[in-house]
Protein backbone atom coordinates (compact mmCIF):
# COMPACT_ATOMS: atom_id res chain seq x y z
CA UNK A 1 0.00 0.00 0.00
CA UNK A 2 2.59 2.06 0.86
CA UNK A 3 4.29 1.56 -2.60
CA UNK A 4 1.42 2.88 -4.37
CA UNK A 5 0.88 5.81 -2.22
CA UNK A 6 4.75 6.72 -2.79
CA UNK A 7 5.57 5.51 -6.47
CA UNK A 8 2.34 7.70 -7.81
CA UNK A 9 2.87 10.82 -6.88
CA UNK A 10 6.36 10.39 -8.18
CA UNK A 11 4.99 9.41 -11.78
CA UNK A 12 2.21 12.02 -11.69
CA UNK A 13 5.36 14.25 -10.73
CA UNK A 14 7.34 13.20 -13.61
CA UNK A 15 4.39 14.13 -15.91
CA UNK A 16 4.09 17.87 -14.35
CA UNK A 17 7.25 18.69 -14.81
CA UNK A 18 7.00 18.16 -18.58
CA UNK A 19 3.55 19.86 -18.55
CA UNK A 20 3.57 22.58 -16.51
CA UNK A 21 3.92 26.43 -18.27
CA UNK A 22 5.41 27.67 -15.32
CA UNK A 23 9.35 26.98 -15.22
CA UNK A 24 9.66 27.57 -11.47
CA UNK A 25 7.05 24.86 -10.83
CA UNK A 26 8.80 22.56 -13.54
CA UNK A 27 11.54 22.40 -11.61
CA UNK A 28 9.97 22.24 -7.89
CA UNK A 29 8.04 18.80 -9.12
CA UNK A 30 11.12 16.81 -9.71
CA UNK A 31 11.92 17.80 -5.67
CA UNK A 32 8.43 15.41 -5.24
CA UNK A 33 9.23 13.25 -7.54
CA UNK A 34 12.90 12.37 -5.58
CA UNK A 35 11.33 12.67 -2.37
CA UNK A 36 8.95 9.53 -3.50
CA UNK A 37 11.92 7.76 -4.67
CA UNK A 38 13.27 8.14 -1.66
CA UNK A 39 10.24 6.61 -0.18
CA UNK A 40 10.56 3.72 -2.30
CA UNK A 41 14.72 3.23 -1.78
CA UNK A 42 13.98 2.94 1.97
CA UNK A 43 11.32 0.59 1.38
CA UNK A 44 13.59 -1.48 -0.61
CA UNK A 45 16.08 -1.53 2.41
CA UNK A 46 18.56 0.84 0.60
CA UNK A 47 18.97 3.30 3.04
CA UNK A 48 22.39 4.75 2.17
CA UNK A 49 21.58 5.43 -1.48
CA UNK A 50 17.87 6.84 -0.24
CA UNK A 51 19.89 9.59 2.07
CA UNK A 52 22.11 10.12 -0.85
CA UNK A 53 19.01 11.60 -2.93
CA UNK A 54 18.29 14.54 -0.83
CA UNK A 55 22.01 15.62 -0.72
CA UNK A 56 22.56 15.25 -3.97
CA UNK A 57 19.56 15.27 -6.41
CA UNK A 58 17.36 17.57 -3.97
CA UNK A 59 20.22 19.91 -2.50
CA UNK A 60 22.27 20.38 -4.75
CA UNK A 61 20.80 19.53 -8.62
CA UNK A 62 17.62 20.97 -8.06
CA UNK A 63 19.41 23.96 -6.43
CA UNK A 64 20.94 24.65 -9.48
CA UNK A 65 18.47 24.28 -11.96
CA UNK A 66 16.18 26.38 -9.80
CA UNK A 67 18.89 29.11 -9.79
CA UNK A 68 18.87 28.67 -13.47
CA UNK A 69 15.44 28.77 -14.24
CA UNK A 70 14.79 31.66 -11.50
CA UNK A 71 17.74 34.20 -13.05
CA UNK A 72 16.60 33.78 -16.49
CA UNK A 73 14.14 35.50 -17.90
CA UNK A 74 11.46 32.98 -18.82
CA UNK A 75 9.63 34.37 -21.64
CA UNK A 76 5.68 32.05 -20.36
CA UNK A 77 3.99 33.67 -23.46
CA UNK A 78 6.54 31.42 -25.70
CA UNK A 79 5.31 27.89 -24.05
CA UNK A 80 1.68 28.50 -24.47
CA UNK A 81 2.42 28.49 -28.27
CA UNK A 82 1.05 25.05 -29.96
CA UNK A 83 2.42 21.72 -28.45
CA UNK A 84 1.54 19.61 -30.92
CA UNK A 85 4.18 21.08 -33.09
CA UNK A 86 7.00 18.97 -30.97
CA UNK A 87 5.08 15.68 -31.49
CA UNK A 88 7.04 13.96 -33.98
CA UNK A 89 10.61 14.49 -31.96
CA UNK A 90 8.83 13.82 -28.72
CA UNK A 91 7.01 11.10 -29.48
CA UNK A 92 9.98 8.71 -30.52
CA UNK A 93 11.85 9.65 -27.45
CA UNK A 94 9.10 9.39 -25.48
CA UNK A 95 8.71 5.87 -26.97
CA UNK A 96 12.30 5.22 -26.83
CA UNK A 97 12.85 5.64 -22.39
CA UNK A 98 9.31 3.68 -22.34
CA UNK A 99 10.53 0.97 -23.86
CA UNK A 100 13.73 1.52 -21.90
CA UNK A 101 11.63 1.54 -19.07
CA UNK A 102 10.39 -2.17 -20.01
CA UNK A 103 13.50 -3.24 -20.46
CA UNK A 104 14.34 -3.09 -16.71
CA UNK A 105 11.10 -3.95 -15.34
CA UNK A 106 11.44 -7.39 -17.47
CA UNK A 107 14.82 -8.41 -16.41
CA UNK A 108 14.40 -11.53 -14.40
CA UNK A 109 18.02 -11.00 -12.69
CA UNK A 110 16.51 -8.26 -10.31
CA UNK A 111 19.02 -8.80 -6.87
CA UNK A 112 16.96 -6.78 -5.05
CA UNK A 113 14.08 -8.68 -4.09
CA UNK A 114 15.18 -12.15 -2.05
CA UNK A 115 13.00 -14.78 -3.44
CA UNK A 116 13.33 -17.06 -0.44
CA UNK A 117 11.32 -14.68 1.51
CA UNK A 118 8.19 -16.05 3.76
CA UNK A 119 6.31 -12.73 2.15
CA UNK A 120 3.06 -13.78 3.75
CA UNK A 121 4.41 -13.09 7.49
CA UNK A 122 5.20 -9.88 8.02
CA UNK A 123 7.90 -10.35 10.81
CA UNK A 124 10.66 -12.25 9.15
CA UNK A 125 13.72 -11.72 10.81
CA UNK A 126 16.87 -12.66 8.94
CA UNK A 127 18.77 -14.45 12.06
CA UNK A 128 21.68 -14.70 9.72
CA UNK A 129 21.93 -10.68 10.02
CA UNK A 130 22.02 -10.84 13.96
CA UNK A 131 25.49 -11.83 14.04
CA UNK A 132 27.35 -9.90 11.77
CA UNK A 133 25.61 -7.77 9.13
CA UNK A 134 27.40 -5.60 7.14
CA UNK A 135 25.48 -1.90 6.65
CA UNK A 136 24.72 -0.92 3.22
CA UNK A 137 27.15 1.82 3.72
CA UNK A 138 30.09 -0.79 4.38
CA UNK A 139 29.25 -3.12 1.44
CA UNK A 140 29.34 0.31 -0.61
CA UNK A 141 33.04 0.69 0.72
CA UNK A 142 33.96 -2.50 0.50
CA UNK A 143 33.22 -2.79 -3.11
CA UNK A 144 33.66 1.02 -4.22
CA UNK A 145 37.27 1.79 -2.66
CA UNK A 146 38.38 -2.16 -3.03
CA UNK A 147 37.58 -3.38 -6.59
CA UNK A 148 36.39 -0.03 -8.48
CA UNK A 149 38.80 2.42 -7.07
CA UNK A 150 40.05 3.77 -10.37
CA UNK A 151 36.34 4.17 -11.71
CA UNK A 152 35.97 6.09 -8.26
CA UNK A 153 38.86 8.69 -8.97
CA UNK A 154 37.65 9.11 -12.20
CA UNK A 155 34.73 10.68 -11.96
CA UNK A 156 36.38 12.43 -9.14
CA UNK A 157 38.41 14.30 -11.86
CA UNK A 158 35.85 14.91 -14.19
CA UNK A 159 34.61 16.82 -11.47
CA UNK A 160 37.33 18.68 -10.94
CA UNK A 161 37.64 19.30 -14.47
CA UNK A 162 34.08 20.74 -14.93
CA UNK A 163 34.25 22.99 -11.74
CA UNK A 164 37.50 24.39 -13.23
CA UNK A 165 35.96 24.68 -16.24
CA UNK A 166 32.81 26.81 -14.58
CA UNK A 167 35.29 28.99 -13.06
CA UNK A 168 37.60 29.36 -15.83
CA UNK A 169 34.37 30.68 -18.30
CA UNK A 170 32.89 33.24 -15.68
CA UNK A 171 35.89 34.62 -15.02
CA UNK A 172 36.72 37.69 -16.55
CA UNK A 173 38.91 40.79 -16.47
CA UNK A 174 40.71 40.23 -13.24
CA UNK A 175 43.27 42.16 -13.80
CA UNK A 176 41.24 46.05 -13.48
CA UNK A 177 39.14 44.77 -10.21
CA UNK A 178 39.76 45.73 -7.11
CA UNK A 179 40.57 43.52 -4.60
CA UNK A 180 41.08 43.84 -0.79
CA UNK A 181 43.94 42.71 0.74
CA UNK A 182 42.77 42.07 4.40
CA UNK A 183 45.75 42.15 6.14
CA UNK A 184 46.60 45.26 5.01
CA UNK A 185 43.42 46.35 5.87
CA UNK A 186 43.75 45.94 8.92
CA UNK A 187 47.68 47.32 9.36
CA UNK A 188 46.15 50.60 8.37
CA UNK A 189 47.38 53.04 11.35
CA UNK A 190 45.14 56.19 11.10
CA UNK A 191 48.12 58.03 12.73
CA UNK A 192 49.75 57.66 8.76
CA UNK A 193 46.98 57.59 6.71
CA UNK A 194 45.17 60.86 8.33
CA UNK A 195 46.92 64.50 7.39
CA UNK A 196 46.28 67.14 9.42
CA UNK A 197 46.33 70.82 8.03
CA UNK A 198 44.42 73.43 9.71
CA UNK A 199 41.73 74.91 8.01
CA UNK A 200 41.38 78.10 7.08
CA UNK A 201 38.24 79.28 9.23
CA UNK A 202 36.41 81.51 6.21
CA UNK A 203 35.88 78.75 4.58
CA UNK A 204 34.28 76.20 6.44
CA UNK A 205 31.06 76.81 5.39
CA UNK B 1 0.42 2.77 16.57
CA UNK B 2 2.23 2.68 19.53
CA UNK B 3 5.15 4.94 17.70
CA UNK B 4 2.66 8.30 17.89
CA UNK B 5 3.59 8.86 21.50
CA UNK B 6 7.39 9.14 21.55
CA UNK B 7 7.24 11.20 18.73
CA UNK B 8 4.68 13.63 20.41
CA UNK B 9 6.78 13.46 23.51
CA UNK B 10 9.40 14.40 21.43
CA UNK B 11 7.98 17.19 19.69
CA UNK B 12 6.59 18.67 23.18
CA UNK B 13 10.26 18.16 23.75
CA UNK B 14 10.83 20.40 20.78
CA UNK B 15 8.49 22.97 21.10
CA UNK B 16 9.40 23.75 24.98
CA UNK B 17 13.15 23.38 23.67
CA UNK B 18 12.32 26.54 21.28
CA UNK B 19 10.38 28.43 23.87
CA UNK B 20 13.43 28.07 25.97
CA UNK B 21 16.00 28.77 22.87
CA UNK B 22 13.81 31.98 22.39
CA UNK B 23 13.90 33.53 26.33
CA UNK B 24 17.76 32.38 26.47
CA UNK B 25 18.65 34.16 23.60
CA UNK B 26 17.08 37.67 25.46
CA UNK B 27 18.26 36.84 28.53
CA UNK B 28 22.18 36.29 27.01
CA UNK B 29 21.52 39.22 24.58
CA UNK B 30 20.37 41.30 27.63
CA UNK B 31 23.47 40.76 29.86
CA UNK B 32 25.83 40.98 26.83
CA UNK B 33 24.08 44.10 26.63
CA UNK B 34 23.96 45.39 29.92
CA UNK B 35 20.03 45.82 29.73
CA UNK B 36 17.33 43.57 31.27
CA UNK B 37 15.73 41.36 29.47
CA UNK B 38 12.13 40.07 29.01
CA UNK B 39 10.27 40.43 32.47
CA UNK B 40 6.41 41.16 31.42
CA UNK B 41 5.44 38.08 30.31
CA UNK B 42 5.49 35.11 33.03
CA UNK B 43 7.80 35.04 35.63
CA UNK B 44 11.68 36.24 34.25
CA UNK B 45 10.10 36.67 31.20
CA UNK B 46 10.21 33.02 30.44
CA UNK B 47 6.53 33.07 28.06
CA UNK B 48 8.03 35.97 26.31
CA UNK B 49 8.05 33.71 23.09
CA UNK B 50 4.48 32.31 23.81
CA UNK B 51 3.52 36.19 23.78
CA UNK B 52 5.15 36.45 20.41
CA UNK B 53 3.70 33.59 19.35
CA UNK B 54 0.48 34.81 19.74
CA UNK B 55 0.94 38.07 18.25
CA UNK B 56 2.10 36.45 15.24
CA UNK B 57 -0.73 34.77 15.04
CA UNK B 58 -3.26 37.48 15.61
CA UNK B 59 -1.22 39.52 12.58
CA UNK B 60 -2.82 39.71 9.18
CA UNK B 61 -1.45 36.88 6.93
CA UNK B 62 -0.54 38.97 3.68
CA UNK B 63 0.01 37.39 0.03
CA UNK B 64 1.72 39.00 -2.48
CA UNK B 65 -0.47 39.73 -5.15
CA UNK B 66 1.31 38.72 -7.94
CA UNK B 67 3.72 36.58 -6.74
CA UNK B 68 3.49 32.94 -6.66
CA UNK B 69 0.91 32.18 -3.70
CA UNK B 70 2.01 28.16 -3.44
CA UNK B 71 5.32 28.62 -3.10
CA UNK B 72 5.03 31.26 -1.31
CA UNK B 73 2.92 29.29 1.70
CA UNK B 74 4.66 26.18 0.89
CA UNK B 75 8.47 27.64 1.42
CA UNK B 76 8.28 27.97 5.48
CA UNK B 77 6.63 24.70 5.99
CA UNK B 78 9.61 23.07 3.95
CA UNK B 79 11.65 24.52 6.59
CA UNK B 80 10.46 23.69 9.07
CA UNK B 81 9.39 19.98 8.40
CA UNK B 82 12.88 19.44 7.36
CA UNK B 83 14.69 20.52 10.70
CA UNK B 84 12.04 18.79 12.74
CA UNK B 85 12.42 15.66 10.70
CA UNK B 86 16.34 15.51 12.31
CA UNK B 87 15.35 15.19 15.70
CA UNK B 88 14.61 11.53 15.11
CA UNK B 89 18.22 10.52 15.48
CA UNK B 90 19.27 12.48 18.65
CA UNK B 91 20.15 10.31 21.51
CA UNK B 92 19.47 12.22 24.76
CA UNK B 93 20.27 9.19 27.01
CA UNK B 94 21.27 5.62 26.55
CA UNK B 95 19.48 4.32 23.47
CA UNK B 96 16.60 7.31 24.16
CA UNK B 97 16.64 7.87 20.89
CA UNK B 98 13.21 8.20 18.30
CA UNK B 99 15.08 6.04 15.93
CA UNK B 100 18.36 3.91 15.62
CA UNK B 101 19.21 3.90 11.91
CA UNK B 102 22.57 2.82 10.81
CA UNK B 103 23.30 6.50 9.49
CA UNK B 104 21.83 8.19 11.78
CA UNK B 105 24.07 11.32 11.48
CA UNK B 106 23.54 10.92 7.53
CA UNK B 107 20.32 11.73 7.64
CA UNK B 108 20.85 15.12 8.96
CA UNK B 109 23.39 15.83 6.59
CA UNK B 110 20.69 14.70 3.78
CA UNK B 111 17.66 16.48 5.07
CA UNK B 112 19.55 19.65 5.86
CA UNK B 113 20.05 19.65 2.08
CA UNK B 114 16.44 20.74 1.64
CA UNK B 115 15.94 23.65 4.10
CA UNK B 116 17.63 25.72 0.68
CA UNK B 117 14.73 24.66 -1.62
CA UNK B 118 12.36 26.32 1.10
CA UNK B 119 14.38 28.98 1.68
CA UNK B 120 14.25 29.60 -3.02
CA UNK B 121 10.96 29.27 -2.89
CA UNK B 122 10.03 31.63 -0.28
CA UNK B 123 12.14 34.32 -2.09
CA UNK B 124 10.76 33.22 -4.94
CA UNK B 125 7.15 33.74 -4.49
CA UNK B 126 7.35 36.95 -2.69
CA UNK B 127 7.14 39.32 -5.85
CA UNK B 128 10.12 41.28 -4.68
CA UNK B 129 13.87 41.61 -6.28
CA UNK B 130 15.48 41.93 -2.73
CA UNK B 131 13.88 39.08 -1.15
CA UNK B 132 14.83 36.78 -4.41
CA UNK B 133 18.18 37.91 -4.14
CA UNK B 134 18.04 37.47 -0.36
CA UNK B 135 16.53 33.61 -0.86
CA UNK B 136 19.67 33.25 -3.97
CA UNK B 137 21.99 34.42 -1.64
CA UNK B 138 20.55 31.98 1.79
CA UNK B 139 20.69 28.87 -0.92
CA UNK B 140 24.40 29.51 -2.08
CA UNK B 141 25.52 29.91 1.94
CA UNK B 142 23.16 27.38 2.73
CA UNK B 143 24.90 24.97 0.23
CA UNK B 144 28.55 26.08 0.51
CA UNK B 145 28.32 24.89 4.29
CA UNK B 146 27.21 21.89 4.19
CA UNK B 147 30.34 20.35 2.46
CA UNK B 148 32.34 20.98 5.69
CA UNK B 149 29.80 19.99 7.52
CA UNK B 150 29.69 16.93 5.84
CA UNK B 151 33.46 16.35 5.99
CA UNK B 152 33.29 17.07 9.69
CA UNK B 153 30.84 14.76 10.16
CA UNK B 154 33.00 12.10 7.97
CA UNK B 155 35.91 12.33 9.75
CA UNK B 156 33.63 11.43 13.01
CA UNK B 157 32.34 8.85 11.24
CA UNK B 158 35.82 7.31 10.74
CA UNK B 159 36.66 7.44 14.37
CA UNK B 160 33.55 5.63 15.97
CA UNK B 161 33.95 3.03 13.15
CA UNK B 162 29.96 3.69 12.35
CA UNK B 163 27.32 6.58 11.24
CA UNK B 164 24.90 5.95 14.04
CA UNK B 165 24.76 8.21 16.45
CA UNK B 166 24.00 6.00 19.52
CA UNK B 167 27.24 4.21 18.06
CA UNK B 168 29.27 7.40 17.56
CA UNK B 169 28.24 8.45 21.21
CA UNK B 170 29.31 5.22 22.99
CA UNK B 171 32.35 5.22 21.13
CA UNK B 172 33.57 8.47 23.38
CA UNK B 173 32.70 7.35 26.58
CA UNK B 174 35.93 4.96 26.62
CA UNK B 175 38.24 7.74 28.83
CA UNK B 176 35.51 9.64 30.85
CA UNK B 177 36.15 13.23 29.72
CA UNK B 178 39.32 12.91 27.59
CA UNK B 179 36.90 10.67 25.81
CA UNK B 180 35.48 12.98 24.10
CA UNK B 181 35.77 13.71 20.31
CA UNK B 182 36.35 17.23 21.17
CA UNK B 183 39.80 16.21 21.74
CA UNK B 184 40.59 14.24 18.96
CA UNK B 185 38.94 16.60 16.64
CA UNK B 186 39.68 19.69 17.66
CA UNK B 187 39.92 21.38 14.17
CA UNK B 188 37.05 19.64 13.14
CA UNK B 189 35.10 21.14 16.01
CA UNK B 190 35.91 24.39 15.09
CA UNK B 191 35.29 23.77 11.67
CA UNK B 192 31.88 21.92 12.47
CA UNK B 193 30.73 25.01 14.98
CA UNK B 194 31.12 27.97 12.26
CA UNK B 195 29.42 25.84 9.80
CA UNK B 196 26.59 24.90 11.76
CA UNK B 197 26.61 29.02 12.71
CA UNK B 198 26.22 29.30 8.76
CA UNK B 199 23.51 26.53 8.42
CA UNK B 200 21.26 27.71 10.88
CA UNK B 201 22.20 31.21 9.18
CA UNK B 202 23.25 33.30 12.73
CA UNK B 203 25.16 35.48 13.36
CA UNK B 204 27.93 35.91 12.06
CA UNK B 205 26.37 34.99 8.72
CA UNK B 206 23.20 36.54 9.15
CA UNK B 207 23.01 38.58 5.22
CA UNK B 208 19.81 36.66 4.27
CA UNK B 209 17.92 37.54 7.32
CA UNK B 210 19.92 40.77 8.42
CA UNK B 211 17.26 43.45 9.21
CA UNK B 212 19.62 46.16 7.95
CA UNK B 213 20.31 45.14 4.74
CA UNK B 214 18.26 43.55 1.77
CA UNK B 215 15.60 44.58 4.28
CA UNK B 216 15.08 40.52 6.26
CA UNK B 217 16.33 39.02 2.75
CA UNK B 218 13.68 36.10 2.05
CA UNK B 219 11.59 36.70 4.75
CA UNK B 220 10.36 40.37 4.00
CA UNK B 221 7.13 39.78 2.36
CA UNK B 222 5.95 37.19 5.38
CA UNK B 223 3.74 38.59 8.22
CA UNK B 224 1.94 36.66 10.56
CA UNK B 225 2.07 33.09 11.50
CA UNK B 226 4.55 32.29 8.16
CA UNK B 227 6.87 34.37 9.66
CA UNK B 228 6.60 32.93 13.11
CA UNK B 229 7.43 29.58 11.04
CA UNK B 230 10.69 30.96 9.88
CA UNK B 231 10.96 32.30 13.12
CA UNK B 232 10.89 28.77 14.63
CA UNK B 233 12.49 27.17 12.29
CA UNK B 234 15.61 29.41 12.84
CA UNK B 235 15.62 28.45 16.48
CA UNK B 236 14.46 24.95 15.59
CA UNK B 237 18.31 25.05 13.55
CA UNK B 238 19.49 26.18 16.27
CA UNK B 239 18.68 23.88 18.46
CA UNK B 240 19.27 20.25 16.22
CA UNK B 241 22.84 21.59 15.26
CA UNK B 242 23.69 22.38 19.02
CA UNK B 243 22.26 18.79 20.20
CA UNK B 244 24.40 17.39 17.05
CA UNK B 245 27.56 19.05 18.47
CA UNK B 246 26.97 17.62 21.72
CA UNK B 247 26.35 13.89 20.59
CA UNK B 248 28.79 14.10 17.52
CA UNK B 249 32.06 16.00 19.82
CA UNK B 250 31.19 16.90 23.42
CA UNK B 251 30.42 12.98 23.84
CA UNK B 252 26.55 13.32 23.94
CA UNK B 253 25.36 11.63 27.48
CA UNK B 254 28.77 10.94 28.93
CA UNK B 255 29.94 13.00 31.83
CA UNK B 256 32.52 11.45 33.91
CA UNK B 257 31.24 9.37 36.38
CA UNK B 258 29.44 6.17 34.52
CA UNK B 259 25.86 7.36 33.84
CA UNK B 260 23.16 4.95 35.82
CA UNK B 261 19.95 6.49 34.42
CA UNK B 262 18.22 8.01 31.57
CA UNK B 263 17.34 11.59 33.88
CA UNK B 264 20.72 11.96 34.07
CA UNK B 265 21.53 11.55 30.78
CA UNK B 266 19.43 13.86 29.22
CA UNK B 267 20.48 16.26 31.64
CA UNK B 268 24.00 16.26 30.80
CA UNK B 269 23.15 16.16 27.22
CA UNK B 270 20.72 19.17 27.66
CA UNK B 271 23.58 21.27 29.90
CA UNK B 272 26.44 20.24 26.87
CA UNK B 273 23.91 21.72 24.69
CA UNK B 274 23.31 24.85 26.73
CA UNK B 275 26.89 25.46 26.18
CA UNK B 276 26.75 25.47 22.59
CA UNK B 277 23.93 27.75 22.71
CA UNK B 278 25.24 30.05 24.53
CA UNK B 279 28.44 30.50 22.36
CA UNK B 280 26.62 30.82 19.34
CA UNK B 281 23.85 33.35 20.95
CA UNK B 282 27.03 35.08 22.64
CA UNK B 283 28.81 34.99 19.22
CA UNK B 284 25.39 36.79 17.67
CA UNK B 285 25.66 39.51 20.06
CA UNK B 286 29.42 40.12 19.74
CA UNK B 287 30.80 40.05 16.17
CA UNK B 288 29.74 41.48 13.29
CA UNK B 289 28.21 40.05 10.09
CA UNK B 290 29.99 39.06 7.41
CA UNK B 291 29.83 40.43 3.32
CA UNK B 292 28.27 37.65 1.00
CA UNK B 293 31.62 37.19 -0.79
CA UNK B 294 33.50 37.48 2.38
CA UNK B 295 30.88 34.56 3.72
CA UNK B 296 31.36 32.45 0.50
CA UNK B 297 35.43 33.08 0.77
CA UNK B 298 35.56 31.66 3.87
CA UNK B 299 32.99 28.55 3.21
CA UNK B 300 34.95 27.09 -0.04
CA UNK B 301 38.52 28.74 0.68
CA UNK B 302 38.51 28.60 3.82
CA UNK B 303 36.83 25.85 5.72
CA UNK B 304 36.68 23.14 2.78
CA UNK B 305 40.66 22.81 2.82
CA UNK B 306 40.60 22.52 6.12
CA UNK B 307 37.90 19.95 6.70
CA UNK B 308 39.51 18.07 3.65
CA UNK B 309 43.25 18.36 5.67
CA UNK B 310 40.83 17.11 8.79
CA UNK B 311 39.55 14.47 7.10
CA UNK B 312 43.13 13.12 5.43
CA UNK B 313 44.87 13.79 9.40
CA UNK B 314 41.77 11.18 10.31
CA UNK B 315 42.33 8.56 7.77
CA UNK B 316 45.47 8.58 8.51
CA UNK B 317 45.87 8.27 12.00
CA UNK B 318 42.98 5.16 11.52
CA UNK B 319 45.49 3.57 8.94
CA UNK B 320 48.66 3.90 11.36
CA UNK B 321 46.61 2.64 14.07
CA UNK B 322 45.13 -0.30 13.05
Amino acid sequence: MILSVLSSPALVSGLMVAQDKNSVHSVMFPILVFRDTLGLLLLLGLDVSAMMFPVVHIGDIDVSFLFVVMMFHIQIAEICEEVLRYLPVSGIIGLILWWEMFFILDNETIPLLPTQRNTTSLRYTVYAGKVRSWTNLETLGNLLYTYYFVWFLLPSLILLVAMIGAIVLTMHRTTKVKRQDIFRRNAIDFRRTIMRRTTDPLTIY
Amino acid sequence: LWILAPILTLVLGITIGVLVIVWLEREISAGLQQRIGPEYAGPLGVLQALADGTKLLFKENLFPSRGDTRLFSIGPAIAVVSTLLSYSVIPFAYRFVLSDLSMGVFLWIAISSIVPIGLLMSGYGSNNKYSFLGGLRAAAQSISYEIPLTLCVLSISLLSNSSSTVDIVEAQSKYGFWGWNLWRQPIGFIIFLISSLAECERLPFDLPEAEEELVAGYQTEYSGIKFGLFYVASYLNLLVSSLFVTVLYLGGWNIFIPVFGITIGIFSTLVKTYLFLFISITTRWTLPRLRMDQLLNLGWKFLLPISLGNLLLTTSSQLLSL
